[in-house]
């Protein structure tokens, strides 16, 4: 079945020509690669992993950073690539956010150059995989008070604590991780079989199950000297690579939403009801017409960031806007066409039930709602609500 | 060695086509246009003999209008080095007008090789490689689904009935590319931006075309029957089938 992607205020002509090529070729690939297997990599708790080289050959990984066999598009580019692998599944645009703005960007942003030449031309390949440590069983919206920490041991750091919801921990060949070090914030690279360093995966997920989700746990980890990140101290260092990966899933909840409009809107004009088509009753378009505002809105803020972001104008705050109103809308969305596909809704044959699914998470990582709602208080206030 | 590779825009092969109100032409207003997939065999088959030999160049040739520039850039992303659309105002829908701008420019600027798809998914014609081997007076193969080329000859494989055509061409030849030859690539992204960069020269053309007379749009099919229902329904499906539609 073809999809048509939603874009009532043509929001496509504003693209140049190579970010419309981008987006155009990843929706292919997604849908003549991804597609088919999604269902089933869904109900099997499954990451499908014989795509990350897929990804790799094609560029998606670091697409915005130059050399080390990366694309180096634009980050208007970026969003699309987001847009379009979160329409095929949220975990299958997680697996990208996760490599691209939370590995690889520290490692380039932050690394040494022995750590960019050791692990981008792999990541960008998909020939390792790459994994982000920040959130703790205890502390999830306040990181500061994380209580991993990593001693100094002279030759070596010691690394002890856990991470948790971490995507990819169990199959990451690098972690980024984030510990306290002499009580400042600091970025590690540890490799996979590290003694002491294990991933225990989350078992009974009912959201990003085409996702890897795991534990980090670090029990006297001995980790060289090498593998501090050396360009950043405190909070702004995770903090920054969670601005690269919520501005791309401020792009990428639109592919879901849109997803969601394309299938609901099929079957509504195919399905016949007391002899008419679904989409003729009035009670259908008003959901129509709101799901159609809604994600046109959402395309103008995404489009808008894209512009500030190429700029090098955009704040972390603007930032939070687009993520906390996209995947709210995404989710009002996906559930609207939950209803309207009827008993089948809930069936895993059409996609929109997997993607309200994926949704949820979507709505609490990266920066809750609430999180994001009080960072927008701030900006709007000038007065911050938490420490 | 110099492969030219004549490629063409269709719309989109899942794309609702319209006939514009004066009958004479599909209505393109809403119309997103790829690489007809034919042609995307015959460039993957070109861009892996370069892969194994880099001296080998691949150019990418188009008769069409310039609209059509976007398309050929996705071919160039793919791999190809560069690329020609002679530039007709409207696209073409008469394949000898289309051979004759091919011929004439491959007569000015010779290949060691031209590859194409067997037929456009639009109109489907079919013809132009033929024509185009014809009017250069090459060797031609058509819907081929095998290829190696060696210094001075290609050898093809063509599905025929019942088994495998095997045949050998002298160079410089025409080859179109059917379904099976080979799984063409994705572009990548750093293809996509490479392209942006590739000569691409226009070169403007007459159209040497005969005028499209009219468009109709297929009959509406009549609504479906609904024989019956359960196992029973079985015997009397077979039945009309057999007697009705004469189809077993």
């Amino acid at each position: 079945m073809s999809y048509k992607a939603l874009d009532f205020l043509s929001y496509d002509s504003l693209l140049r020509e190579e970010e419309l090529a981008v987006a155009l070729e990843v929706r292919r690939w997604v849908g003549e690669r991804f597609l088919p297997l999604a269902m089933e990599a869904f109900e099997t708790d499954r990451f499908p992993f014989e795509l990350a080289r897929e990804m790799g050959e094609l560029g998606l990984f670091g697409a915005t950073i130059e050399g080390w066999g990366c694309a180096g598009l634009s980050h208007t580019a970026y969003g699309l690539i987001n847009r379009e692998l979160e329409r095929g599944d949220s975990g299958l645009r997680s697996f990208l956010s996760v490599q691209s703005g939370l590995v690889m960007y520290p490692i380039w942003r932050y690394g040494s150059r022995e750590q960019q030449d050791q692990w981008l031309p792999r990541l960008a390949k998909g020939e390792a995989i790459g994994c982000f440590g920040l959130t703790e069983p205890d502390h999830g919206s306040d990181p500061g008070a994380m209580v991993t920490r990593a001693e100094d041991k002279g030759d070596h750091f010691l690394l002890n604590g856990a991470k948790m919801w971490i995507t990819n921990g169990s199959v990451a060949d690098v972690a980024v991780v984030w510990a306290k070090l002499e009580g400042v914030v600091r970025g590690f690279l540890v490799e996979k079989g590290t003694p002491g360093f294990t991933a225990p995966l989350h078992r009974h997920k009912f959201s990003l199950r085409a996702s890897v989700t795991s534990e980090l746990v670090f029990e006297n980890v001995r980790i060289p000297r090498s593998a501090i990140l050396p360009g950043v101290e405190g909070l702004k260092g995770p903090l920054g690579c969670l601005n690269q990966a919520r501005y791309g899933i401020a792009w990428g909840a639109i592919g879901a939403a849109q997803a969601c409009f394309d299938e609901a809107l099929r079957y509504q004009q195919q399905r016949t009801q007391f002899g008419r088509p679904l989409a003729s009753f009035q009670l259908q378009q008003e959901k129509f017409a709101d799901m159609l505002t809604a994600i046109t809105a959402a395309q103008g803020m995404a489009i808008r960031l894209g512009q500030l972001k190429d700029e090098g104008k955009l704040g972390p705050a603007q930032i939070s806007l687009a993520k906390r109103n996209n995947v709210a809308m995404a989710l009002q969305v996906a559930r609207t066409c939950r209803t309207m596909l009827g008993a089948n809704g809930v069936s895993l044959e059409y996609q929109t039930g997997r993607h309200l699914l994926n949704l949820e998470s979507v709505y609490t990582y990266e920066g809750t709602h609430d999180i994001h709602t009080l960072v927008l208080g701030q900006a709007a206030t000038g007065i911050a609500s938490y420490a | 060695m110099r492969i030219v590779v004549c490629m063409k825009r269709v719309p989109d092969t899942e794309s609702v086509i319209r006939i514009a109100p004066d009958g004479g032409a599909v209505d393109t207003a809403d119309l997103n246009y790829i690489i007809n997939p034919y042609d995307e065999y015959a460039i993957e088959a070109a861009l892996q003999m370069k892969d194994a030999d880099d001296s080998v160049q691949v150019l990418l040739l188009t008769v069409g209008e310039s609209a059509a520039e976007s398309t050929i850039r996705k071919g160039l992303a793919m791999g190809a080095d560069e690329a020609v659309l002679l530039q007709v105002p409207k696209d073409l829908s008469d394949p000898l007008g289309t051979a004759r701008l091919l011929a004439e420019w491959l007569k000015a600027n010779p290949a060691d090789l031209v590859l194409a798809g067997k037929q456009g998914v639009d109109f489907d014609h079919g013809a132009v490689p033929g024509m185009v081997a014809e009017l250069l007076g090459w060797a031609g193969a058509s819907s081929v689904c095998a290829l190696a080329c060696e210094a001075s000859h290609a050898t093809v494989e063509r599905e025929v009935e019942g088994g495998r055509e095997r045949v050998r061409l002298p160079l410089p030849c025409v080859i179109s590319a059917d379904k099976g030859l080979n799984e063409p690539r994705y572009a990548s992204l750093k293809g996509i931006m490479g392209a942006k960069k590739k000569p691409l020269a226009v070169v403007d053309c007459a159209a040497q075309s005969g005028a499209l007379g009219s468009l109709e749009a297929p009959p509406a099919r009549p609504a479906g029957r609904v024989v019956g229902q359960g196992a029973a329904a079985a015997t009397e499906l077979a039945r009309l089938l057999k007697e009705e539609a004469r189809v077993l």
